[in-house]
């Protein structure tokens, strides 16, 4: 089929034959521009309720569709690519190859909730965004995002303490993520932080960063939350048959090896 | 309008992890201006992380459960029935705890067992009213009491009021926004502009009022955070403002941060500066600019202040 807006077809799917002729006509240059045609086969059926297994990701069966999500979202006006209602419509139908086109982008979502603000059908897509980020982590699809581990840290630290430091939560952050402390805006904000502070400010902060502040009987609600974790991310591993999938994996590598 | 005005006079404080580390300014000022007005704040005791926008991306339930421990402290152990929570996101996450509790029987099971566990007594759905700072000066002083108290008129001054996400959205965890005239509205709040200009400044047309910092990503994905803080900024002076108002560590500290983040990493400099409303506030009720923090800020306002005749 010749087509005339490339624009909205994908680079690798436009042939273009310099020179062709069929049943004798010359149809080089524009007219032999095709689109491959193109066969999906692997369907994950389950993709929908793996979703819908993980923390956020319950109530994605409401979707019908109307873009409300897309229309209010925040990183849609600055990455057009970002395409709530799309990934929704590919988790439902099951086409998880085309989804994981999009893998490095779905975590993204900075959860402001103009789309749950938005949605006539309840579906929460701000959760069905974390979810489907966690999803793509867990079948291993991406290594952890940036965000996921910023999340980790802060959580441990609450389970801990029951409290957070930012200091401590930045600093363990930028060293799980390799980065470097001194970046050089976090070190003018520390500038101009100490050009107005008093001495005994900076003090009490120097000494807050060392000495974790602590909620006082955290100690059983903190081991408490860890036990819920716990189970919780069990159950997600079953949902996503994980445990099967890292045994497949192991099998065919010693069979490699026999 | 009169039994709130009685009932938020003493209200238990919970204060939340950034007021105490990152937005001193906040907790400084919120206490000055509740000393000033008259009002009672009574300190959570032992409280804990509200579990912030981090904690529910590993598990829901597990925040639900943080914020419910908050609610029973209040309720249970200092027989309080009102939470005044000035964080945007401490007001958010217990206003859904709230929400989930009372809709979610898969939720009261999980918070009850994680209380029983943990050893203190399940919070109940309607044992304490969560209210923001905003609901706590306005409900009781009021606007026409708060233009009474003016020492100093913030007169000449151009705001532009910056409310952030969690405080509208989503919008079901707020049964009592978007109940017409008297209340909050989630599409264009409109407390802080109120509050400020019976303080008597200018508040300017600014139609990015609940549009989102990036403050999810502020650290992980820095330069979507700072296109998020720089439309929001640009939108302010296009505006004519000099001050951005804020009600929430999140939003300020982004603010603050992606403005300086902006001209390392962009060249693009902006000279608006970033005032939470309490410091303000207390500002208009005669207080020292130290007493509200604002040599805690990292946006340097003292010039400006001085300049018209604030400080």
């Amino acid at each position: 089929m010749p087509i005339h807006e490339k624009s909205l077809i994908r680079e690798e799917n436009i042939t273009v034959q310099e020179e062709l002729v069929i049943d004798g006509v010359d149809v080089s240059g524009h007219w032999s521009t095709f689109i491959e045609p193109r066969v999906v086969t692997d369907y994950n059926e389950e993709l929908e309720e793996e979703i819908a297994a993980l923390p956020g990701g319950e109530y994605i069966h409401r979707c019908w569709q109307c873009g409300s999500c897309t229309n209010s979202c925040t990183v849609n006006a600055i990455d057009p690519e970002f395409n709530p209602r799309f990934w929704i419509y590919l988790i439902r139908t099951g086409m998880e190859e085309e989804l994981l086109r999009d893998k490095e982008r779905i975590w993204q979502c900075v959860s402001c909730n103009q789309c749950t603000y938005a949605c006539p059908r309840d579906v929460f897509p701000e959760g069905v965004m974390k979810a489907t980020a966690h999803w793509l982590e867990l079948k291993g699809h991406t290594p952890k995002s940036p965000s996921m581990v910023f999340d980790e840290v802060f959580t441990e630290q609450v389970i801990a303490t029951g409290k957070i430091e930012e200091g401590r939560t930045l600093r363990r952050f930028l060293g799980r993520t390799a980065q470097p402390l001194m970046q050089d805006w976090i070190v003018e904000m520390g500038k101009k932080l100490l050009t107005n502070l008093p001495l005994k400010m900076l003090t009490k902060m120097g000494i807050g960063s060392v000495l974790a502040p602590r909620t006082r009987g955290w100690s059983k609600a903190g081991a408490a939350i860890q036990e819920y974790q716990d189970e919780q991310q069990a159950k997600h591993r079953k949902a996503l048959n994980l445990d099967e999938l890292v045994a497949m994996a192991e099998q065919e590598l010693t069979s490699q090896e026999q | 309008m009169t039994d709130k005005k009685a009932k938020y006079q003493k209200v238990a404080y919970y204060p939340g992890c950034a007021l105490e580390g990152s937005a001193t300014a906040y907790d400084r000022s919120t206490r000055a201006v509740g000393k000033a007005l008259g009002l009672d704040l009574v300190d959570v005791k032992d409280w804990n992380c509200c579990g912030a926008m981090e904690v529910k991306n590993i598990d829901a339930k597990i925040q639900t459960y943080l914020s419910s421990r908050v609610m029973s402290i209040a309720a249970n152990e200092m027989d309080m029935d009102v939470v005044m929570a000035p964080c945007n996101g401490c007001y958010h996450n217990l206003k859904k705890a709230e929400y989930d509790l009372k809709n979610d029987e898969n939720s009261r099971e999980v918070v009850g067992k994680l209380s029983e566990k943990a050893g203190h007594a399940t919070y109940a759905s309607g044992q304490v009213e969560t209210i923001h700072a905003l609901d706590w000066i306005r409900d009781t002083i009021g606007e026409k009491g708060l233009g009474e108290r003016v020492k100093n008129s913030l007169k000449g001054l151009k705001i532009a009021n910056y409310y952030g996400c969690m405080y509208t959205r989503p919008r079901h965890i707020f049964p009592e926004k978007d109940q017409g005239p008297g209340s909050e509205s989630t599409s264009k709040p409109h407390f802080m502009d109120d509050l400020l200009a019976a303080a008597g400044a200018v508040n300017v047309e600014f139609p990015l009022k609940t549009a989102c910092c990036g403050g999810a990503h502020t650290l992980s994905d820095s330069d979507m955070s700072t296109k998020l803080v720089l439309n929001i900024i640009r939108a302010a002076e296009a505006a004519g403002a000099d001050v951005i108002a804020t009600e929430c560590p999140t939003c300020h500290s982004g603010l603050e941060m992606h403005q300086i983040r902006a001209q390392k990493r962009f060249g693009v400099e902006t000279k608006v500066k970033i005032i939470y409303f309490t410091q303000l506030l207390g500002l208009a009720l005669g207080l020292k600019p130290k007493k509200v923090g604002i040599h805690e800020n990292i946006s340097d306002s003292l010039g400006l202040l001085k300049e018209k005749g604030l400080a």
